[in-house]
């Protein structure tokens, strides 16, 4: 009696052929590693940059002055009322002395200066902000707590940053959309190259009564398993590039402002979206491929 | 068993290569369809196998009305068949045994099917002792054994084999031909395409004539009148 699914036939043919076309099956693993490469390098590009922005964001900030009138006790007491305004992740309340040390900080001794009197400045909390994007409400919203006579604040500078950062990001998806389709294209004229030096036997399966499915199982087994040892070599050799990449930016980075993230710690997110496309790519190249042949 | 009734087949490019053809084969016949080159030969084995559809007329094999078949059937009435081609189509890369466990394995054979049946079929073929031989290191008689042997493997109703000795020399021509003989001495169904008068004619069997797309001639006993066609 036959049997419907033989999952131990599919799977034995698959490995198989992969062995038994080796050459191709070796350029097939080859294109997935070139295209996962290129795409998880881009990737990880864009989501260092976003890192770095995001370390560069939360060091932005703006201040706001408290009323003059105001004691420090009453400017102290209005850290919670600013906290509590939607998008400040944190308020940290500055004296009129602290700020003139910080003002008198860096700049040459001038008989002038030492004999500023703090009185001339005023209280002021240094707000961070949780979205540089909303900051410009959230100023607005910090000017209407009652005790906060002005703000200071670097808008352009901040919106720069969230400008490059939607650029790098909008650049990086497009670049890995289009390199998904370039890259399922080359996998299925690979599969298709295997397939067509193999239409004979597809030829002779379906005369002796195959049916579409029972010709194509082997093929989709034979696409995911490239597609994964595609997946898991590009994991490696990504791995050991970015290693590489990392080192060299640390030795050519005295002041550190560039941070990049550890390979090891994105590996649970890399290794299943690498093997999720790799899977994908082979065995959607292959179903491309087969399709054709499968009009006897 | 085969009915063609009044079957037209019309190419895209025009070509009418079948015209009002009727015929009928039962079960057990011994049949050659005989005709020159272009005469509609091929056409009729591609409309019996499945692989394209009449433009016009009726058509029954084994049970399976072709004209209003589902093409997820075709496979299950393909099974009902086996074909042997002239240039034989076997795998190089597979043996003998693999190339008929191929055909077994195709249609969902069970590993202990395909062992108890290959042996036998190579015995029946006279090939029992090469069935771990490559298809290379075999002669043209003995790979087109192999052949009638992978379309003899899933036990089929009829053998169908379009000039099986289009490749071989007489001896082994005929040599070929006996063995479909007994075949279908056995109880299979066997229809040959050929134009090879002389081997016909050494078998008496039904001989029906084909040429530009009809039948012209439809003879039990009868033998292959190149002239005539």
């Amino acid at each position: 009696m036959p049997r419907k699914f033989d999952a131990g036939y599919y799977v034995s043919e698959g490995f198989h052929s992969i062995f038994t076309h080796g050459f191709m099956s070796f350029a097939a693993v080859c294109m997935i590693v070139a295209c996962l490469l290129i795409m998880g390098s881009f990737s990880l590009l864009a989501v260092n940059l976003d890192h770095m922005l995001g370390d560069l964001e939360s060091e932005n900030e703006f201040l706001a002055y408290i009323d003059e009138t105001y004691t420090e006790e009453e400017a102290r007491s209005l850290q919670s009322e600013i906290e509590a305004v939607p998008n400040v992740s944190q308020a940290i309340f500055v004296t009129r002395e602290e700020a003139l040390t910080d003002f008198k900080e860096g700049r040459d001794s001038n008989p002038l200066l030492d004999s500023l009197d703090p009185e001339v400045l005023r209280d002021r909390f240094r707000i961070h902000v949780d979205d540089i994007e909303q900051l410009g409400q959230t100023v607005e919203a910090v000017e209407q707590v009652k005790g906060v006579a002005n703000t200071s604040v670097a808008l352009e500078i901040a919106q720069g940053f969230v400008l490059v950062r939607n650029i790098a990001t909008g650049v990086a998806l497009v670049l890995i959309g289009i390199l998904v389709v370039v890259s399922l294209f080359i996998i299925a004229n690979t599969i298709k190259l295997a397939t067509f030096y193999r239409r004979e036997e597809i030829a002779i399966m379906k005369m002796c009564g195959a049916t579409n499915a029972f010709v194509q199982w082997p093929f989709v087994v034979e696409g995911l398993l490239l597609g994964l040892t595609g997946a898991l070599v590009a994991f490696f050799v990504q791995w050991g590039i970015y290693q590489m990449v990392a080192q060299f930016i640390v030795k050519g980075n005295g002041l550190s402002l560039v941070t990049m993230i550890s390979y090891p710690g994105m590996a649970k997110i890399i290794l299943p979206v690498f093997c999720g496309t790799g899977a994908l790519i082979g065995v959607g190249g292959s179903l491309l491929a087969i399709r054709k042949f499968l009009q006897v | 068993m085969i009915r063609l009734i009044d079957v037209y087949k019309e190419y895209d490019n025009g070509t009418k290569a079948l015209k009002g053809v009727n015929m009928r084969i039962d079960d057990g016949e011994f049949v050659f369809l005989v005709g020159p080159s272009g005469s509609g030969k091929s056409t009729v084995i591609k409309l019996i196998t499945g692989e394209i559809g009449a433009t016009q007329g009726r058509l029954m094999v084994n049970g399976y009305n072709l004209n209003n078949i589902a093409p997820r059937q075709i496979p299950y009435m393909r099974r009902t068949l086996g074909i042997i081609f002239q240039d034989f189509r076997l795998i190089e890369k597979k043996t003998v045994y693999e190339n008929l466990s191929f055909a077994m394995r195709a249609i969902g054979a069970s590993p202990r099917e395909v062992r108890r049946r290959i042996p036998y079929v190579l015995q029946l073929v006279g090939l029992e002792q090469k069935a771990d031989r490559y298809p290379g290191q075999l002669s043209g008689g003995e790979q087109q054994r192999v052949a009638i042997a992978r379309a003899l493997v899933n036990n089929p109703s009829m053998i169908i084999a379009d000039e099986p000795t289009g490749n071989l020399d007489p001896q082994r021509s005929l040599e070929i031909m006996m063995l479909l003989e007994r075949i279908n001495e056995l109880g299979t169904t066997v229809l040959v395409v050929t134009h090879e008068k002389a081997l016909v004619n050494r078998f008496t069997k039904r001989v029906v004539a084909i040429e530009n797309g009809r039948i012209i001639s439809d003879e039990t006993g009868g033998y292959y009148n190149a002239e005539k066609i």
